[in-house]
């Protein structure tokens, strides 16, 4: 964790406007897995632009919560609109929202049985369709991006865990969404290579895109958020900024979580 | 950190060596892989005793002492004490095993020689042979035009296979399936029933997981169904029942019947086995396909088929080939397949002797298991060529 901390600490990227419009308006939002109660009155308004880092313990609800974004999970009270579209049991408006939306996992969810550029131009043929050559191109474009084109031509197995993310990130790009959802990009990962997917993430967010990132890389939050959010319990706990989240602690489970973490 | 701390550091890489010579030759292989244990010493005498047993006798029967087919050879021969096989009787009944009693062309009937034989049923081999010519390409890996060829293989070729062999058109005698036999009602049963079953099979294993209730429960029904009643009723059902509850004067072909029959039995052991497959993919891929904007029959299409099939290639092999082996029980309810033609032709007294009837059935298990066989080796093929490997971890 603080070999981490260290390398990241670099040059602080610039805020996103805070009067920007809304990426992602989220309105007294409840879930319930059966009867457990995940997700309890979650309010969270995401500006076009704004980096949002995620944090908590396991089990208190932040992937859960991402996910409910794309409707991988289907919330059971309150609103959420994405990019001025609400997600509602309508398939039309949620194919509409996981187009402008991209995803990066735990754990890749490459497509095994296709090669990294078939991984990068299924979707934009299939879902936007995009004519073949040109998808190639901007999977190749997107590849340079990660820093990995010379390995289009083989299939995920044949790469490292922090190749497969980056491709994992490259073909979330290549269908140019407007807002980005990383659930825990680099737990996965051995030691080694959290950093190289680290560094396309900090690039992405330089460029301007809006993210949601759940993570327990205390050090990216520090580089890269415009606001901490703490979850426990399936509730936000306190949001943050970067400096104030680390240095100045309100809540009391915030405290306790940040002496947990930040040995 | 002190560098008199330090408890090791190494200083030069080790560079890479080849792995260590095990085999020692021949004795060494045997000792290792037949004598290694008391036990696998006792294990590897009984087994050649076996072998000395059993070989030359099976050598005898098969081969030694069997009679072969050649310029007249008879019963007489197959009756000789100590005779083996009688495969003189089997080249002698062999149209009868192949066609059955499909009419001979008239013209090429009274010719001689192995054309003419060819020639008298130029229908059923003109079938066959357009058969192979498009099944060939179709499942040779690396070959292009795959798409047109599919489409020639499942739209236009059953459309020609049932014209060349119904006849009645374009100047053909009209031949009644009643008169179609052997091998060539034996291989259209289990065609028919492989491609029918498996994309009813994909169908209804996607049902039976969908969401929407209905669809489900039918899905489940069906499966369900079929899969508790044996093939046999399912067979007896359809040639004696199901022309009971038809209004008067419609009748259904009985081997139209029979077809229907056995893919729909097989199509529901075919759903389960897809089925395993969709369950095994890990819910990532879904989630994967969907976060990317990929609707139910995209993802499915692209995504989660290719991979749940491919898993699934040995139980669908499996199923293709306990398929192909039950048409044999169509000779129940009367159609003449492979094996019914070979009963029939066991009791025929030309060639009565001792071993005709174990030479027949002899000949009908060889070519079942030359089918069967090769849909097995097929299938390991394809297996290793479509394993993208390296993964699965």
């Amino acid at each position: 964790m603080s070999s981490q901390t260290q390398q990241t600490k670099a040059k602080k990227i610039k805020r996103a406007d805070s009067d920007a419009e809304i990426a992602i308006d989220i309105i007294d939002m409840n879930k319930w897995f059966g009867d457990f109660h995940v997700l309890r009155d979650i309010n969270l308004r995401v500006r076009k632009g704004e980096r949002i880092v995620v944090a908590g313990p396991s089990g208190s609800g932040k992937s859960t919560l991402i996910r409910c974004i794309n409707r991988l999970e289907e919330h059971q009270q309150g609103q959420i609109i994405v990019d001025g579209v609400e997600l509602t049991s309508d398939l039309k408006r949620i194919d509409e929202v996981r187009r402008e939306v991209g995803m990066v996992f735990q754990h890749f969810n490459l497509f095994p049985h296709l090669t990294i550029m078939e991984n990068c131009t299924l979707a934009p043929m299939w879902v936007r369709g995009v004519p073949k050559a040109e998808a190639e191109e901007t999977a190749m474009h997107y590849l340079e991006r990660v820093k990995i084109p010379e390995q289009a031509q083989k299939y995920p197995g044949q790469l490292s865990g922090g190749q497969q993310q980056r491709v994992a990130i490259a073909r979330s790009l290549c269908m140019n969404p407007q807002i980005m959802l990383f659930d825990e990009p680099t737990s996965a990962l051995d030691p080694e290579m959290i950093k190289e997917v680290l560094d396309v993430m900090v690039s992405l967010a330089e460029d301007g895109m809006t993210m949601i990132v759940v993570t327990h890389e205390m050090g990216f939050a520090r580089q890269v958020a415009d606001k901490v959010v703490f979850m426990d319990q399936g509730q936000i706990i306190e949001v943050n900024e970067p400096e104030e989240f680390f240095s100045n602690p309100q809540h009391e489970r915030t405290k306790e979580f940040l002496s947990q973490i930040l040995h | 950190m002190a560098k008199n701390n330090t408890i090791y550091v190494r200083e030069e890489i080790i560079a890479e060596k080849p792995a260590p010579n095990l085999s020692k030759g021949i004795v060494g292989w045997l000792r290792e892989n037949l004598f290694s244990s008391v036990l696998n010493s006792i294990l590897t005498v009984i087994g050649v005793a076996f072998l000395i047993w059993v070989v030359p006798i099976l050598y005898g029967f098969l081969i030694g002492n069997a009679v072969w087919p050649g310029e007249g050879v008879t019963k007489a021969d197959c009756q000789a004490p100590g005779a083996g096989a009688c495969w003189a009787y089997i080249e002698d009944r062999m149209s009868f095993f192949i066609y059955g009693f499909f009419p001979q062309d008239a013209y090429w009937a009274t010719q001689e020689g192995f054309f003419a034989s060819i020639m008298a049923y130029w229908r059923v081999n003109a079938v066959f042979l357009v058969g192979i010519l498009l099944i060939v390409p179709l499942m040779w890996p690396d070959l292009p035009y795959k798409g047109i060829n599919a489409i020639l293989f499942f739209a236009v070729y059953p459309v020609f296979v049932y014209f060349m062999l119904t006849g009645g058109v374009f100047g053909l005698e009209e031949v009644p399936t009643v008169k179609w036999g052997g091998l060539t009602v034996t291989l259209i049963i289990g065609l028919v029933g492989i491609v029918v079953s498996l994309p009813l099979g994909i169908i209804l294993a996607l049902g039976r997981q969908s969401k929407m209730p209905i669809i489900k429960s039918i899905c489940i029904m069906f499966i369900e169904v079929w899969r508790a009643v044996p093939l046999i009723s399912v067979l007896f059902m359809a040639s004696v029942m199901l022309p009971l509850f038809m209004p008067v004067g419609m009748s259904v072909d009985k081997l139209l019947r029979a077809l229907i029959g056995v893919s729909l039995f097989s199509s529901a052991y075919m759903a389960e086995v897809v089925r395993g497959g969709l369950q095994a993919l890990p819910k990532g891929q879904f989630e994967a396909a969907a976060s990317l904007g990929l609707n139910y029959w995209k993802s499915m299409f692209f995504i989660i088929l290719p991979q749940a099939l491919k898993h699934v290639i040995p139980g669908i092999v499996n199923s293709f080939i306990a398929l192909f082996k039950d048409t044999s029980l169509v000779a129940i309810v009367g159609i003449f397949d492979l094996l019914k033609t070979v009963l029939v032709a066991n009791l025929n007294l030309d060639w009565a002797s001792k071993n005709q009837a174990i030479t027949g059935y002899l000949f009908a298990a060889m070519v079942f298991w030359v089918f069967c066989y090769g849909m097995s080796r097929y299938s390991l093929m394809m297996e290793r060529r479509l394993d993208t490997g390296h993964r699965d971890k």
